[in-house]
């Protein structure tokens, strides 16, 4: 059933194979919380890639769906499938996943806050088996010269910090793709522009591609280079970062303050008619 | 009041005590580890007494080949054990997972009464000398012996988590399991090696004292001794736990010092930890050095 429904979709001709791509996949969680509906997409390798949406949307889940983090939560995958770098890797182990190359960043940046910077760092590169990583240590310190200072518990970091550790050691992996769940959450305006330029500086210099979900849809497209929105669990709109910035309803629902006049929520209904179901 | 009894029984006690971190430290690990609470970590001594035994005086191993043998047999043993009995455990409520190790501590303790017979078994002398006298005090070549293995396993342990990738994976685990599996980290993995770890380390607390009293199913009362070392440390602290185990161990000879000379009620030294176990339960439940969460507002 999965297999004639991925057929369906139109293939991008002459575009390179997608380093990640989901097809219709569906995730149940509790075996019976259906949370992704058929939800399909496409990251190219090097790039930067927003998935945007509301809360609930199933932008979390979808990461998770990806780094296999999801069977922890007793959510699973029940249909379609996720192909990294031409194989399939849904229903695989989460660190098989991270040997893979995925790294997640979890929401909430997730340090082990009993450990100090430094051993968080090391933790990061724990799927590595080269001799390399001394070397990563002290490029990821060149990127964060702050966390050298820091020789404390990381749970009394600074939010910031905790984010840029929470980056750095996502580095400390090597990995080919890294997901990044809410970079910005509760960091004020001045650091979220700091993290989003480290985001894409890693992009560059490094060549990490990057699913980026967040809330904030305006820092979010000023880095990527294409974006998905989702609602309810599947992918109402998808283009790159122009067309996005310049379509009147994601001007008016997820950038705030499109229009001339206040539009109240009936015209919602419009919204849903424009959208392009995947 | 006979100052050189009370030294000898505070040495004795620091000696004892330090056998008690070691094993306290153990639990501490399956503990931090995997949350679980190890009803059965005495049988782990007893265990390791009766196989480096059988060992020894089936084969006549050397006694050092005989303990690294028994080392193997436990890595596996614990390995096994957390693969066959506890991993499909995981998930299941904590009084599931209790019960199953009480069932696991009665099952081993009569298996070994089966296999071995009930009657405690002397290992065959392993030191020439039985006692040394330092600075006045008699004591036991093997206290000595255990004395120095239990500092190597606490310097161990400390180089463990501090240094090591696995121990610090093992942190990450008893973190955040969620964490440590995106971490890269295989949570399964963490757990068996935790259970092998602890059994290793203790049945060496098994066999020291096996040489001193003899191997019997006695040896599985350091399971329940070991509570209140843990519980005075704060369940998730090793070096809580290792501190509790001195503690204990001290507070014990010196309530038999207290009692041979004084009261002369009998046997206080057997119920003195678990009286301490009762007031900090009520004074401190976190013990000296269990963590709460880092709340950073």
């Amino acid at each position: 059933m999965s297999q004639v429904m991925t057929l369906e979709r139109p293939i991008p001709d002459a575009a390179p194979a997608p380093l990640l791509s989901l097809r219709n996949v569906e995730v149940v969680y509790d075996d019976v919380i259906l949370v992704l509906r058929g939800l399909s997409l496409d990251v190219p390798a090097g790039s930067i890639t927003a998935l945007l949406g509301a809360n609930g949307a199933g932008k979390s889940t979808t990461l998770k769906a990806i780094s296999g983090l999801l069977r922890s939560e007793d959510g699973e995958v029940t249909r379609g499938e996720i192909v990294f770098d031409g194989a399939r890797i849904d229903g695989i182990e989460p660190d098989r996943i991270v040997r893979r190359g995925i790294f997640q960043v979890m929401e909430g940046r997730r340090i082990v806050a009993d450990m100090t910077p430094m051993e968080n760092l090391r933790l990061g590169a724990f799927s590595r088996r080269d001799r390399e990583i001394g070397q990563d240590l002290e490029r990821v310190l060149t990127y964060f010269p702050r966390l050298k200072e820091r020789t404390g518990a990381a749970g009394y970091l600074s939010g910031g910090e905790q984010q840029m550790l929470a980056i750095g050691r996502a580095l400390m992996a090597r990995p080919r793709l890294i997901l990044m769940d809410e970079p910005s959450m509760g960091l004020s305006p001045l650091l979220v522009k700091e993290v989003f330029a480290i985001i894409r500086q890693i992009n560059r210099d490094l060549g990490v591609t990057i699913l980026l979900v967040e809330q904030n849809a305006r820092a979010a497209l000023s880095v990527a280079d294409r974006g998905y929105i989702m609602e309810q669990g599947k992918v109402v709109l998808d283009g790159t970062v122009e067309e996005l910035r310049t379509n009147e309803d994601v001007k008016e629902f997820y950038l705030g303050g499109a229009g001339d006049q206040r539009k109240s929520f009936r015209n919602l209904k419009s919204f849903k008619r424009r959208k392009r179901w995947i | 009041m006979n100052t050189h009894l009370l030294l000898q029984l505070v040495v004795n006690g620091l000696i004892v005590g330090a056998l008690y971190g070691v094993v306290a430290m153990s639990f501490v690990l399956i503990y931090k580890a995997s949350q679980v609470v190890n009803f059965a970590q005495g049988e782990f001594l007893l265990i390791g007494a009766w196989v480096c035994w059988w060992l020894l005086t089936t084969y006549q191993l050397p006694f050092l080949v005989g303990m690294l043998v028994t080392f193997a047999f436990m890595l596996v043993f614990g390995i096994a054990l957390q693969v066959v009995v506890l991993r499909p455990l995981i998930g299941e409520p904590i009084i599931s997972v209790i019960m199953v190790t009480i069932g696991l501590s009665i099952f081993f303790q009569a298996l070994c009464k089966w296999l071995f017979g009930v009657f405690a078994q002397p290992f065959p002398p392993i030191f020439s000398t039985q006692a040394v006298s330092i600075l006045g005090l008699e004591i036991q070549t093997v206290y000595l012996m255990s004395l120095g293995i239990s500092v190597a396993m606490m310097a161990g342990f400390a180089w463990f988590f501090r240094y090591s990738k696995h121990g610090l994976a093992m942190r990450a685990t008893a973190f955040n399991q969620q964490v440590a599996q995106s971490l890269g980290i295989s949570v399964r993995n963490v757990f068996a090696l935790a259970w092998a770890i602890s059994a290793v380390v203790s049945s060496v607390a098994g066999i020291v004292v096996g040489i001193v009293n003899g191997v019997s199913s006695a040896l599985s009362l350091y399971g329940i001794k070991v509570f209140p070392a843990v519980i005075l440390g704060g369940l998730d602290s090793v070096v809580g736990a290792v501190i509790g185990g001195l503690v204990i161990g001290v507070l014990e000879n010196v309530a038999q010092y207290v009692d041979g000379q004084y009261l002369h009620w009998g046997n206080l030294y057997e119920i003195v930890p678990f009286y301490v176990l009762v007031v900090i339960l009520m004074i401190k439940p976190y013990g000296l050095f269990g963590t709460r969460d880092i709340e950073r507002v």
